[in-house]
């Protein structure tokens, strides 16, 4: 028996170290993750705004991700294992694409692989991410060196492409859902805490209640405008959230990969 | 008179601590076994997704490399030898995994044989539904790939858990058995030969 459980042991501890030749998850989160060092800062940072800004208006998360080596993986299980692992794309949804970049180096090929989730394999099928992006955007800029302008266009076309699957309205009556919820919390926290009481002291002093009556109607006023500032605000949802500066997209959902995508070499 | 009710009191919560504990370890096994039957199932999905494709991939190459009739026909016989294999997900012991992953290998073996004699053909290659017919196919392979590693991975959680004490006598008592896993495909840990003739 001790024997069986050292040895699931021992599986257990070879299959977290094998884990770790996958880079870590970026904290805080970031959408551009230059891990091979192929882009300007300038570059990064209009890639990554636009890739947030993107994020935030479909819930859509494109990730980006240089690597110097690919570990001896192939490289599109190197892609949808960071996928996987850093859960990129809601979990409900499995809206994420990781787009894995290799550059060529010496002898060796540069590779670069489009890994789509579960959700947008609908509208990015395997043969549309071959040609439109990998062998049409990305390889033709890459062979010429141009790595940013291959990652970008490439970016473009998947952002067309997943814009019609999850769309922003979508997503923003999902949001304002949520913050919905929050004035109707506040409305009976006011109606129990100061409403109640003020009705409550209203009649006990009956005989002040002109100045009563003048007091209460000013607070529903105040209470509709609550609420009409807690549905303006679900509206303009992308700018709540647009003050995050780099990890402006709000983090990675736990999105799943199941093998989708392409991806070519030069 | 005192003294059988302290007893009765104890027998009764031992047998409420053993059902509480048999019943969460119950639980979790059925659990975990349900996420393998899906995980399966989306093995067999991805497989199946695979045997889709390849009327349509034998038609476009038939237009332009008719003469391979052999090729053709030995992809056509291994797709059918494949989808007649069909494990279900209550049977996955080793034998029945490995007659699957046995007729699935066939299957992958005449696909890629198909595709060696396709680069002899230029104009095939300049097709572009056949390219995107290529894409679809390296698209289910990957695919196939991952579903096997996610059917590997929650297969060995639920061993895992099964054959660990004190669960393994549960597991024996209730018949949960262990399940099988997909092995590298045999003959994949050897280069291919490149042969110039």
């Amino acid at each position: 028996m001790l024997k069986k459980l050292s040895f699931l042991l021992i599986l257990f501890v070879s299959f977290s170290s094998f884990a770790q030749d996958i880079p870590e998850r970026p904290d805080p989160p970031r959408l551009v993750n230059d891990l091979a060092e192929v882009l300007s800062s300038d570059q990064e940072q209009r890639m990554e705004m636009e890739l947030a800004q993107f994020a935030r208006e479909t819930s859509n998360q494109i990730a980006i991700v240089t690597v110097p080596s690919l570990n001896g993986y192939d490289v599109s299980d190197f892609a949808f294992r960071i996928g996987e692992e850093w859960g990129i794309g809601q979990g409900d949804k499995d809206n994420g694409v990781v787009v894995l970049f290799k550059p060529k180096i010496d002898n060796e090929q540069g590779q670069v692989f489009v890994a789509v989730g579960y959700g947008l394999e609908g509208v990015i099928p395997d043969a549309v991410a071959n040609r439109d992006i990998v062998d049409y955007e990305m390889i033709p800029r890459f062979k010429e060196g141009d790595t940013f302008g291959g990652l970008y266009n490439g970016t473009q076309v998947i952002m067309s492409l997943a814009r019609g699957e999850f769309s922003a309205q979508e997503y923003h009556e999902k949001a304002s859902g949520g913050e919905g919820g929050f004035p109707f919390i506040l409305l009976f926290f006011l109606l129990f805490f100061v409403i109640i009481p003020i009705l409550r002291g209203r009649s006990r002093y009956y005989n002040a209640g002109g100045r009563g009556r003048g007091s209460s109607l000013p607070f529903w006023l105040l209470m509709g405008g609550m609420m009409g500032s807690g549905r303006s605000h679900g509206g303009s949802f992308g700018n709540f959230s647009g003050g995050g500066g780099s990890g402006g997209f709000g983090g990675f959902g736990g999105g799943s990969f199941g093998g989708g995508g392409a991806g070519g070499s030069w | 008179m005192k003294k059988t009710w302290i007893i009765l009191a104890v027998v009764a919560v031992v047998l409420f601590i053993m059902y509480s504990s048999v019943k969460g370890t119950y639980n979790t096994m059925v659990m975990r076994d349900e996420a393998v039957d899906a995980s399966w199932a989306q093995v067999e999905n991805v497989y199946q997704r695979r045997a889709d494709l390849i009327p349509n991939l034998v038609n476009t190459v038939k237009g332009y490399a008719s003469h391979e009739r052999e090729t053709l026909e030995g992809v056509i016989e291994a797709r059918s030898k494949a989808t007649s294999v069909n494990v279900n997900a209550d049977n996955l012991n080793e034998e029945s995994l490995q007659q699957f992953q046995q007729a699935q290998a066939g299957l992958s073996s005449a696909l890629s044989r198909l595709m060696v004699v396709v680069e002899r053909y230029p104009d095939l290659k300049a097709n572009q539904s056949f390219l995107d017919l290529q894409a679809q196919l390296e698209g289910t392979e990957n695919r196939i790939t991952v579903e096997r590693r996610k059917f590997n991975e929650s297969a060995q959680s639920f061993n895992t858990y099964v054959r660990t004490f004190p669960k393994n006598i549960y597991a024996n008592l209730f018949g949960f058995d262990k399940k099988a896993y997909f092995e590298a495909d045999q003959g994949a840990e050897r280069a291919p030969e490149v042969s110039f003739d």
